[in-house]
């Protein structure tokens, strides 16, 4: 196995509100492998955000408190990195696409001088011309036609999806190791979300960074990614590759995720929600945090009251998930499984 | 131009940049007016590549007032300016044939004379420059030190807001005027600098707040989380990228500092704290007309002038104010 290129150990971070301490992410432990495209889902609120912000030093501190952890960056902990040394990595070594291009592009300020203070902000020796050079390959590169036009241009000539690539191009721009794109496509419509992806893919390959997807949309997940983590009130519930997670899942939660997805080869009248709502981060459920919405539990003791580990639950330490009776779930395949071919089950 | 993008699996898309290829089968019937041919459209094209300062300025053009007030201030500050060439006389030079004599266009004293024959015309032009420099430079130099204070109260907040607030609600709050009064009574009035200087000292409490408003919401932006997600630095992030989303207001506060500036000089020269004799400012001319009240034309011109300068500084205000807003996209007439 590869040394992983980013390696993040027991991290919680933590928020001070008027109604108390909220932890966003507890206690949650990745890698990242060079190349590879690790997908993280969970719904609003789930802590994925947050999780990849704080080791960028981009949560507003305080209220936010890194409360411990470590994210072992190329040998360097990005945690206890000086903000200066920090600042240093972020667009350059690290890198990352926001969620919404629309208002991430400041408005007054011309895209391609955007995207050449993304260089010279880390290369301030480089020439102008060079700057500009490597703009406008970069603008060919993500599908922006036209780049010597574009550069001239400001973010409200550009349409939401040529301001996606721009956003891509500006986060690559400095061959970055580890890019992180928070729900790149979720402000975009579906055609268009279609055409960034692949753009991220093309980039991907071109680039050789291994890439966070932060999504909520499973599809996205299927498509792109090489192993999933998902999330639920903070916590990593499942962890394994993509394949695996989509045929077994062995968490509840995930389960839900899926079952609540329509499946266009059948014929459903009715969609499955999980039951419930999100828990409140203040006042966590006891215990494994969904239970009160898990149709494994039942009311079972255990599931209130012992907090469920991240375990392996199939041969190999690959797939893992945080669930007291996952075996239970040995056999259940998901909806999105291939049919099982006759005369034997997994 | 290139309008289509070979795929790469060999299909043909249409680049978003390019407006709707036209189909005749389609085109002829569904429009109403008539289509521009391919020239036109690509020339539409070209236009549309127009930054937000190409708007501001046409829609400043075209608002009339400040237009208006435009013209006013070039003829007023252009003699200013050359008030050497302008004037016939130099300000000190003295006419005793000629003692308050009232505006005649012979010998070409065109606005009289004051008591001691000096041609009134060349003293009100130079007066001109004067206030003209002491408000210029009071703009310049408070929108510059407004908008230092201002940029670090909003971007950073906490505690140095509050610091930097508070002193300027204070600076706010100081009786203006009674203070400027005072501290060119005890450094002595005269120098025109040093008026200036004072009256800079008060009149950046504006472009501060002004500015402070805008980086508190601005610094909140995405596009500001994503300088910082680039690395760059909190001066880079200021200065390089808040810095120009505030030009519009500051462009608009500094204007009209130009005249609130002239017009507390006048004041301030009127009562006699500000710049002494002979340095002719338009203030100073009406503070020396009060000896001879009966020669009409020593307050009235230099009066007049003040007010068209404030005037005119005001309606060219309203119309950046108007022009710089980029919300507003419509030409107002």
């Amino acid at each position: 196995m590869p040394e992983p290129i980013l390696s993040i150990k027991d991290l919680v971070v933590e928020f001070k509100t008027d109604d108390g301490i909220v932890h966003a992410v507890d206690g949650i432990t990745y890698d990242v492998f060079p190349g590879e495209t690790l997908g993280i889902v969970g719904e609003s609120g789930s802590g994925k955000s947050v999780s990849t912000m704080s080791i960028l030093g981009l949560i507003p501190q305080p209220p936010g408190r890194i409360a411990s952890g470590t994210a072992m960056f190329k040998g360097q902990d990005l945690l206890k990195m000086k903000k200066r040394q920090l600042r240093r990595f972020r667009g350059d070594e690290l890198a990352m696409v926001f969620q919404d291009p629309m208002t991430s592009l400041n408005p007054v300020l011309k895209v391609g001088f955007q995207l050449a203070e993304m260089i010279k902000t880390h290369y301030p020796k480089e020439s102008d011309a060079k700057v500009h050079e490597r703009v406008v390959d970069l603008m060919r590169m993500v599908g922006i036609p036209n780049p010597e036009v574009r550069y001239e241009q400001y973010p409200h000539e550009f349409s939401g999806g040529m301001r996606q690539r721009a956003m891509i191009a500006m986060s690559i721009a400095n061959s970055p190791s580890l890019l992180i794109a928070d729900e790149p496509t979720t402000a975009l419509d579906v055609t268009i979300q279609a055409q960034v992806l692949e753009v991220l893919k093309t980039v991907q390959e071109e680039t050789d960074a291994a890439t966070i997807l932060i999504t909520h949309d499973l599809g996205i997940v299927a498509e792109l990614c090489d192993r999933v983590i998902v999330m639920y009130a903070g916590k990593i519930v499942e962890h394994g590759d993509v394949h695996t997670i989509f045929q077994n899942p062995r968490h509840p939660y995930t389960i839900g995720l899926m079952d609540s997805l329509p499946k266009l080869t059948e014929d459903e009248e009715w969609l499955r929600p999980i039951p419930g709502q999100p828990p409140s981060l203040i006042n966590r459920p006891s215990g494994c945090a969904f239970h009160p919405r898990c149709f494994l539990s039942q009311g079972r003791l255990k599931c209130r009251e012992e907090v469920p580990a991240l375990r392996a639950v199939d041969a190999g330490d690959e797939h893992r998930a945080a669930c007291h009776f996952a075996e239970e779930l040995i056999g259940r395949r998901s909806k999105f499984a291939e049919p099982v071919p006759a005369g034997g089950a997994s | 131009m290139t309008e289509l993008e070979r795929e790469a699996d060999g299909t043909v898309r249409v680049s978003d940049n390019v407006a709707p290829t036209q189909n005749p089968d389609l085109a002829t019937p569904q429009v109403p007016y008539e289509i521009a041919d391919d020239a036109t459209v690509a020339a539409g094209l070209e236009i549309q590549t127009r930054s937000q300062w190409d708007y501001a300025r046409r829609r400043f053009f075209r608002h009339r007032l400040a237009m208006l007030g435009l013209i006013g201030l070039i003829i007023i500050f252009g003699a200013g300016i050359f008030a050497g060439h302008v004037a016939q006389y130099s300000f000190e030079e003295i006419d005793l044939n000629n003692i308050l004599h009232a505006p005649t266009l012979q010998g070409k004293h065109w606005f009289g004379t004051d008591n001691i024959g000096r041609d009134y015309f060349s003293r009100v032009v130079f007066g001109i420059r004067t206030s003209l420099e002491v408000g210029v430079v009071v703009a310049i130099t408070s929108s510059i030190f407004g908008l230092i204070v201002g940029a670090f109260a909003g971007y950073f907040g906490g505690w140095i807001d509050n610091i930097l607030m508070r002193i300027t609600d204070l600076v706010l709050t100081l009786p203006a005027l009674a203070i400027l009064a005072t501290a060119s009574a005890l450094l002595g009035s005269g120098n025109q600098w040093r008026t200036t200087f004072i009256l800079a000292a008060f009149f950046w409490t504006g472009i501060a707040r002004v500015v402070r408003g805008i980086f508190l919401s601005l610094r909140e932006k995405e596009y500001v989380e994503a300088a910082k997600a680039s690395g760059a630095g909190d001066w880079r992030i200021m200065f390089r990228h808040i810095v120009p989303n505030t030009l519009g207001p500051i462009i608009v506060n500094g204007t009209l500092a130009v005249g609130a500036a002239i017009l507390t000089e006048a004041a301030l020269s009127f009562l006699g704290f500000g710049i002494k004799p002979p340095t002719p400012s338009l203030g100073v001319l009406i503070s020396e007309a009060q000896t001879s009240p009966q020669q009409w034309w020593l307050t009235v011109f230099p009066g007049l002038v003040i007010v068209l300068i404030v005037l005119c500084v005001n309606f060219v205000g309203d119309g950046l104010r108007d022009a710089l807003d980029p919300q507003q996209r419509r030409v107002r007439a």
